[in-house]
């Protein structure tokens, strides 16, 4: 508070009383807006935050009570078994340990909890590795080789872009076209998706981590890696007949069928970033002759329904790593830990006031919500 | 020792250092649940700074029952000093409550409640999705309640300081030598004077 201009001694009664109650009314104010801002309630209109991206893959038709991607799947059950090199690439106890107890899940991608298995074209496997010390590994993988863009702000975009036109029923192809335009990463992955062969099965379908990790070993040298699970089941086409007449649940039971027979296999291979690989971009793949290290067998033995089954209730967070494996700078790896967070708070909220979605009586692929 | 008027230098440590670290747990807190890209970072400061919050809060709490606060002037209206308890109260239980919730909330969720890479605390409640569900909401809206306290707290302090200029802020914000002919203190509300 200045003083008055002829008054010498400050202690003085204030000379303008509203001064104070200025300042503290600022002060509360300013704070508010900076927390307004930082929560994402304020600020410039189009800044993607995690809620708004869930927001848009749910498109104002959520289905309650099931993830708002990958929403059909099945749990899974069995163990990892490390190899003998698995130690020296990391520390982590999973590749020490004889035998790691794996609950996880086998899905399809898209937002649709009853839509039809065998059409779809991204399939994936989610895992959590609890070790006898306590820690956890969780891993979500999926059956592209590589991410479609390179941040968030594509995966958004081609959110958008992908979108059926109301009048068509089809994505309209000039947004499309726009956006391989601005994102000319994302031919890549249009390219892999029109000529991958489909594979008849979850079981003989390749999972890739896709994002960079670190892995740490014991003497604390850290080497970007990425990962896959490799089937150790024949690789068998599924013919596009078949997957046009196949019944929704197709995948499922073709796996209860194999599980029947015994338990499943997938190696982990690692690979190692050489310098100079994008560490930072899943849209990039790294060239085929990076070394690459078998570090362990993972082995399903059981599934159930996921309504029911232990792989309900988990967010499959990829950010979740034991001691021994790091995070990269990975742009898309930090969005999926915020957006699988907001998903799975949803779920959970609507499975506790029993809010699901239910496939309509009389038509399989269409339901209420 | 809270002789007199102010509060001692380690009370007023622990007062201004919670106070800064609250504060950036609350922006850590709302920043990483909406932004796309600093979450891990964010999360992994999250927790374990609630976790010494929670310890910090403790001995707050058990050092203030050891050495009392210094009494209000006795010049203030009754209205407020009231006021001024039932917020001290519900700050107190707001400071306990947030770590807890967390903590439970993480456990109920089946997530690991990891403080550093190599080591984790234990979960408190079984995994539950109504559980979950109703402690990540009370987790929330706690927050917003604590943040909303912190203002008026602040605003009240700074009223003390800048309307009323009774002392009351000084208490806190210095020791006392420096202040002893800066403030007004009320000599009836000092037992020891």
């Amino acid at each position: 508070m200045p003083p008055l201009p002829d008054d010498p001694s400050p202690p003085s009664p204030p000379s303008r009383p509203w001064g104070p109650w200025a300042a503290i009314a600022g002060l509360v104010l300013g704070l508010s807006l900076a927390f307004a801002w930082v929560a994402g309630w304020i600020g410039p209109a189009g800044r993607l935050t995690a809620p708004r991206l869930v927001d848009d893959i749910e498109n104002n038709k959520p289905f309650p009570g099931f993830r708002r991607a990958h929403s059909r799947g099945v749990c899974v059950a069995g163990y990892f078994e490390p190899s003998a090199e698995a130690a020296t690439l990391s520390r982590a106890r999973v590749f020490r340990q004889p035998r790691t107890p794996v609950q996880g899940r086998l899905s399809i991608g898209g937002g649709d909890p009853f839509g039809a298995e065998a059409q779809a074209r991204v399939r994936s496997l989610a895992l959590s590795l609890r070790t006898d010390n306590g820690q956890e590994w969780r891993m979500a993988m999926n059956s592209f080789p590589f991410f479609a863009v390179a941040t968030p702000a594509g995966f958004h975009a081609q959110l958008l872009a992908s979108r059926p036109d109301p009048a068509t029923g089809k994505p309209d192809p000039a947004k499309m076209a726009a956006f391989l335009e601005r994102y000319p990463e994302a031919a890549r992955f249009q390219a892999w998706a029109k000529s991958a062969p489909w594979s008849s099965s979850w079981a003989n379908t390749e999972y890739n981590g896709v994002n960079a990790f670190r892995f740490i070993d014991a003497q604390g040298r850290s080497r970007f890696v990425r990962w896959s699970m490799q089937p150790q089941a024949a690789f068998e086409p599924l013919a596009a007949t078949t997957r046009q007449d196949a019944e929704a649940d197709y995948l499922q039971r073709e796996l209860a069928q194999r599980l029947a027979q015994g338990p499943l296999r997938w190696d982990l291979v690692v690979t190692e970033a050489a310098a100079g690989d994008p560490v930072d971009d899943p849209s990039q793949p790294w060239p085929a002759s990076r070394p690459t290290h078998v570090a362990g067998t993972l082995v399903l033995e059981r599934s159930e329904p996921q309504a029911t089954g232990a792989c309900r209730d988990v967010n499959y967070d990829p950010t979740v790593v034991p001691d021994g494996v790091a995070l990269s700078d990975d742009p898309i790896l930090a969005a999926r830990a915020a957006a699988y967070s907001i998903s799975f708070n949803r779920r959970e909220r609507e499975t506790a006031r029993g809010d699901i979605a239910r496939p309509a009586p009389t038509n399989g692929t269409e339901a209420t919500r | 020792m809270n002789h007199g008027d102010h509060f001692d230098p380690f009370a007023r440590v622990l007062h201004w250092g919670m106070a800064v670290l609250i504060l950036a747990m609350l922006f850590v807190g709302v920043g990483m649940v909406a932004s796309l890209s600093l979450r891990p970072v964010l999360i992994d400061l999250h927790r374990p700074l609630g976790i010494a919050l929670l310890l910090l809060a403790v001995i707050r709490l058990l050092y203030r029952w050891r050495h009392p606060p210094p009494p209000l002037p006795a010049s203030l209206p009754r209205a407020q000093a009231l006021a001024a308890k039932a917020s001290h109260v519900a700050l107190y239980a707001a400071m306990l409550a947030m770590p807890l919730l967390g903590w439970a909330m993480l456990s109920a969720g089946g997530y690991p409640v990891r403080m550093t890479s190599s080591f984790a605390l234990p979960p408190i409640v079984s995994p539950d999705p109504a559980l979950y569900s109703l402690l990540r909401q009370a987790h929330g809206w706690m927050g917003y309640a604590l943040f909303a306290l912190i203002l008026l707290h602040m605003a009240a302090a700074l009223h003390h300081a800048w309307v009323r200029r009774d002392g009351v802020f000084e208490a806190m914000a210095r020791g006392r030598s420096r202040t002893a002919t800066a403030v007004n203190p009320d000599p009836e509300a000092r037992p020891d004077a």
